[in-house]
């Protein structure tokens, strides 16, 4: 069956299609050529916007941490339980939502892919199999090391980079994952030696390796290996004044690599004024402009009840006296990572809450390259992503933003200079930011566009000038060619594929990681590793591999 | 992983009938009948070497075709107004397919556990926790404190695999380590060192464990304490365990909630939990809560994942709620508030349904015997043996793949639940 979406104006940033009129046709769930006028439905959609897929590329929808966030957190469910409907499973939302929800929530958004950034290899099956249990949209993720011990002992006893890109392709095929990312690096292994803090050239006292190491290290590793994604870092002290400067010098110290600076906004502080406290966001800013091998995403916080989820333990570990409420949960696991969860609020008339609010403003305006900044809030630690149409009216409207900005505490005001800034995001730049920039990030060549051959992943808005109206609720979703949602509801409950990379690596990594784990651990090594089989489950998964940067190294 | 090596015989096969889920087990299999070769303990052969028994369903006592069963249940909560599905002790498909017949249905659900696992979440809920797992338990423990518990009966193998292994990955030297018990003493050696080294006990009666570990928990904050004695136990004895786990590098407190089966069981919880924390002001401390036979850790994952909450909650109308007491099997059963009763135990023969007036209905391990036959009986495989799965170790973190051992045709509970969900 031919599908024709007729006369939309078409925002189509892989293409550089930037609000032209133009017909989509689709069949067997893929974007194709116009056939001659033959088709056999057509959908009007004159006037309206017509977008790829949103494609949040930092989200924590699954795994050990956010279910830990689930269940200690009954009373933020209750304020937001999801009724059983002919179509959909019953559920819940708010800030950390059951895996149906999420899924559904996502499509009526208009977002057809979402990508859980920690995964850690020992619970990267439970991972899989909440992400298994996310309807309609596609999910994939990004595998932790960098505080793993096996790591670490090869650095130590001074491997070869060849060594450790064997380690890290071998942990991406057996986690199925399609990046790597590195938490605090080496800071959640030197928790557990009782360290409290790491500096970016610090020594981790076991190891005597220190976090610029592990950095180089592993962005080298992904980057030989051809992962098209690169290194995603979560730097070190998050969220502490004055960490703007040791963010900066880690973006210089990685040599020019390819790095992805996540949830920028909480590494981008300084320590100047009456609180000690201010935004760091020009000099980042600055910083990402002139490096053109950096991209972030930016970890919008935005005002209200949530709960942060981290597999930083130790910074976790140091802002449990903000947990609201005052319960929370830390965690080492397994000689391979750690998390920590604490519910949190985000208040309008908190200093610092408001200049966090700020910051994350200013960087999404101060960088100039829409291809390297993209729209997260870090779900959930800044905010649930349901509030991901408001952010995006924050950005694409002056007024609205200073109008709110004006009721923020008066102090963080003062330090910020927000309401200067004048820039106002284009649906060209939103589309870049949330389909084109982040299908090329993530390493999706099928995604995030228009073009012939893609998956017909496509959302149609209606135009309005209050854009968190407009991106709220589209007019229609269509998921691999089907149309899930029509006027902002589910209409077809469908179930997306697991996008992974396989990178080539030396089997022979096996000699070195079966007798680690025969004397240390309390899993085999085959028993850790998740099989194809294991993804596509009792037949509602799938896998997609997604190609591999040509010249990697092996 | 899970491979046969031979014929027959199975390698790196994982247990899912204690929480510690060991992985190190080979088994041989001939026909229907599997045998333990290596690595087994009490719990782990009963699990595997159970024959197995009736392989048909039964109405009434009578055998019936599978669909036919399948039916009987689709017909009977159709007509129910409050369905209950207890027992759950399932793998995470078998979960799976119970979170989706309980929505469909409007029904409770509630874990056969659930005493001893409320006991942890209701301390989740209100202050949480600093706990580790169990490899890290193994290279890096250097003081392990037990309340309450008599820690080798429900694990037989935790000390050889996490406390008397052979080597730390850090060097450190293991015969150091010291365990200490608080309240049950050991019924065994397995706490004992490999030279010898035998657990120190500080016994007391596990009624008395709430005020004890208050005690310790103020010793800990420095607080200066009047009494000499608490509970027949000096408090030197347990200022002196205070300082040691001030000293301490990497502490580990442990404990099984099934065992601290007394009176304000979640206080006492609740307070080591908080003197943990009160620990890592200066130091490394972690709790490890025990627990997770019988699918209990499994099965509220599961729940957590899909509804939001984990078990003892319902949806009764239409979406879910969550109620530690009025979501309780026992009480539900006891007050006649259940019509159909819907018990999966898929593990243990000897964890039959409670007793009570609802239409019973039981997806039980093969060779299951009642006292009062239930309206329906489905014998179903056991994860692992009969069919793939995955179940979930007692950290919560570390799931572990099972593999089918043998061809018995038994249904699993997934098939068996989502064919009653569709045939709703």
């Amino acid at each position: 069956m031919i599908t024709k979406l007729t006369g939309g104006r078409v925002y189509d940033p892989a293409n550089s299609i930037n609000n032209e009129v133009k017909d989509i046709y689709i069949r067997d769930g893929k974007i194709i050529k116009n056939p001659d006028e033959q088709f056999d439905k057509e959908i009007d959609v004159r006037g309206k916007v017509v977008m790829a897929g949103a494609i949040d590329m930092h989200t924590h929808i699954g795994g050990g941490k956010v279910n830990i966030a689930r269940t200690m957190l009954p009373e933020d469910h209750a304020a937001d339980v999801v009724a059983r409907t002919e179509l959909m499973r019953s559920g819940c939302g708010h800030a950390a939502p059951s895996t149906l929800t999420a899924g559904y929530r996502y499509a009526e958004m208009g977002y057809t892919a979402g990508f859980e950034p920690a995964i850690l290899p020992v619970n990267a099956r439970q991972a899989h199999m909440e992400m298994a249990d996310t309807p309609i949209i596609d999910k994939g993720g990004y595998v932790m090391l960098g505080s793993d011990d096996f790591l670490l002992r090869m650095m130590t006893s001074n491997g070869d980079q060849e060594a450790i890109n064997n380690y890290v392709g071998w942990t991406m095929t057996h986690s199925q994952a399609i990046g790597v990312k590195v938490v605090n690096p080496g800071g959640i292994n030197a928790f557990k030696f009782n360290q409290r803090r790491l500096d970016l050239d610090e020594k981790n006292k076991f190891y005597g390796v220190t976090p610029r190491d592990i950095l180089l290290r592993l962005a080298t590793a992904v980057k030989e290996l051809g992962v098209p994604h690169p290194l995603h870092v979560h730097g070190c002290n998050l969220g502490v004044a004055g960490n703007l400067e040791m963010t900066i010098d880690t973006m210089q110290g990685i040599n020019g690599l390819p790095m992805h600076m996540t949830h920028i906004q909480f590494h981008s502080y300084g320590t100047e004024g009456d609180f000690k406290f201010s935004s760091g966001s020009a000099q980042i800013a600055e910083a990402v402009n002139k490096h053109k091998n950096i991209t972030v995403d930016v970890g919008q916080i935005l005002f209200g009840q949530t709960v942060t989820a981290s597999g930083d333990t130790m910074r976790q570990y140091d802002a449990h006296p903000h947990a609201h409420p005052n319960k929370w949960v830390c965690m080492d696991i397994e000689c391979d990572a750690g998390c920590g969860v604490l519910p949190f609020k985000y208040k309008d008339q908190s200093y610092v809450n408001a200049l966090q609010w700020m910051i994350g403003l200013e960087t999404f305006l101060m960088i100039d390259d829409p291809w390297r900044v993209f729209l997260t809030t870090d779900h959930p630690n800044g905010a649930p992503f349901t509030s991901y149409p408001h952010l995006i009216r924050l950005l694409m409207d002056k007024t609205f933003r200073n109008d709110v900005l004006s009721t923020l505490h008066p102090e963080a005001q003062k330090a910020s200079h927000l309401a200067s800034l004048d820039r106002e995001y284009s649906l060209y730049e939103i589309a870049i930011m949330t389909r084109a920039g982040a299908a090329k990030l993530v390493g999706l060549a099928d995604r995030g566009t228009l073009s012939i051959g893609s998956a017909a992943d496509i959302t149609v808005y209606t135009d309005d000038a209050d854009r968190e109206k407009m991106f709220s609720k589209p007019d229609y979703v269509f998921k691999d060619g089907t149309m899930v949602v029509k006027d902002g509801e589910i209409i077809e409950v469908t179930w997306g594929t697991t996008h992974v990379v396989k990178p080539e690596f030396d089997v022979n990594i096996e000699k070195a990681l079966k007798p680690y784990f025969d004397r240390y651990h309390t899993q085999k090594m085959g028993n850790f590793k998740i099989s194809d089989d294991e993804i596509v489950d009792d037949g509602r998964g799938s896998l997609t591999i997604q190609p591999l940067h040509a010249g990697g190294k092996i | 992983m899970t491979e046969m090596t031979e014929a027959g015989i199975w390698q790196e096969v994982p247990s899912p009938f204690c929480g510690i889920a060991s992985d190190d087990l080979t088994i041989k299999v001939e026909g229907n009948t599997l045998s333990i070769l290596e690595n087994g303990d009490a719990i782990t052969k009963k699990g595997f070497e159970t024959p197995l028994g009736d392989l048909s369903p039964r109405i009434k006592g009578e055998e019936v075709s599978l669909d036919k069963a399948v039916n009987h249940i689709a017909d009977l909560l159709r007509d129910s107004k409050q369905p209950l599905i207890g027992g759950m002790a399932t793998d995470v498909n078998g979960a799976r397919s119970i979170m989706a017949l309980a929505d469909k249905s409007r029904a409770t659900i509630d874990n056969m556990d659930s005493a001893a696992g409320m006991r942890n979440t209701l301390v989740l809920q209100d202050t949480g926790w600093m706990v580790t797992t169990l490899t890290e338990v193994r290279n890096r423990v250097d003081v392990l404190v037990i309340v309450g518990t008599d820690l080798e009966v429900s694990f037989p193998r935790f000390f050889e695999r996490m406390v008397w292994n052979k080597e730390s990955m850090f060097g450190q030297d293991i015969e150091s380590r010291e365990v200490i018990y608080l309240g049950t003493s050991p019924s065994g050696d397995a706490s004992t060192s490999p030279k010898g080294k035998k657990a120190h006990v500080i016994a007391c009666d596990n009624e008395d464990l709430p005020e004890v570990v208050s005690v310790l928990r103020a010793l800990i904050s420095g607080k200066q304490i009047q009494a000499t004695q608490v509970a027949g136990i000096e408090v030197k004895v347990l200022a002196d365990l205070a300082q040691k786990l001030k000293e301490a590098r990497y502490s580990v407190v442990t404990w099984s909630a099934a065992s601290l089966d007394i009176k304000h069981a979640e206080v006492t919880i609740q307070t080591i939990c908080e003197f943990v924390k009160d620990l890592n002001v200066d130091t490394r401390s972690n709790g490890l809560p025990l627990g997770g036979k019988d699918g209990g850790i499994t099965v509220n994952q599961v729940s957590a994942w899909q509804s939001g909450y984990p078990v003892r909650s319902n949806f009764n109308r239409g979406y879910p709620d969550y109620d530690p007491y009025l979501s309780e099997t026992s009480r539900m059963l006891e007050n006649d508030e259940v019509d159909t009763f819907i018990w999966v135990s898929s593990f243990d023969v000897d964890r039959t349904p409670p007793k009570s007036n609802a239409t019973t209905v039981v997806l039980g391990r093969s060779g299951m015997k009642f006292e009062q036959e239930p309206e329906v009986f489905i014998p179903v495989g056991v994860p692992g043996i009969d069919h793939a799965g995955r179940a979930f170790r007692t950290d919560g973190v570390v799931s572990v793949p099972l593999q089918k051992l043998r061809d018995s045709g038994l249904p699993s509970t997934f098939d068996v639940l989502t064919a009653v969900e569709q045939a709703l």
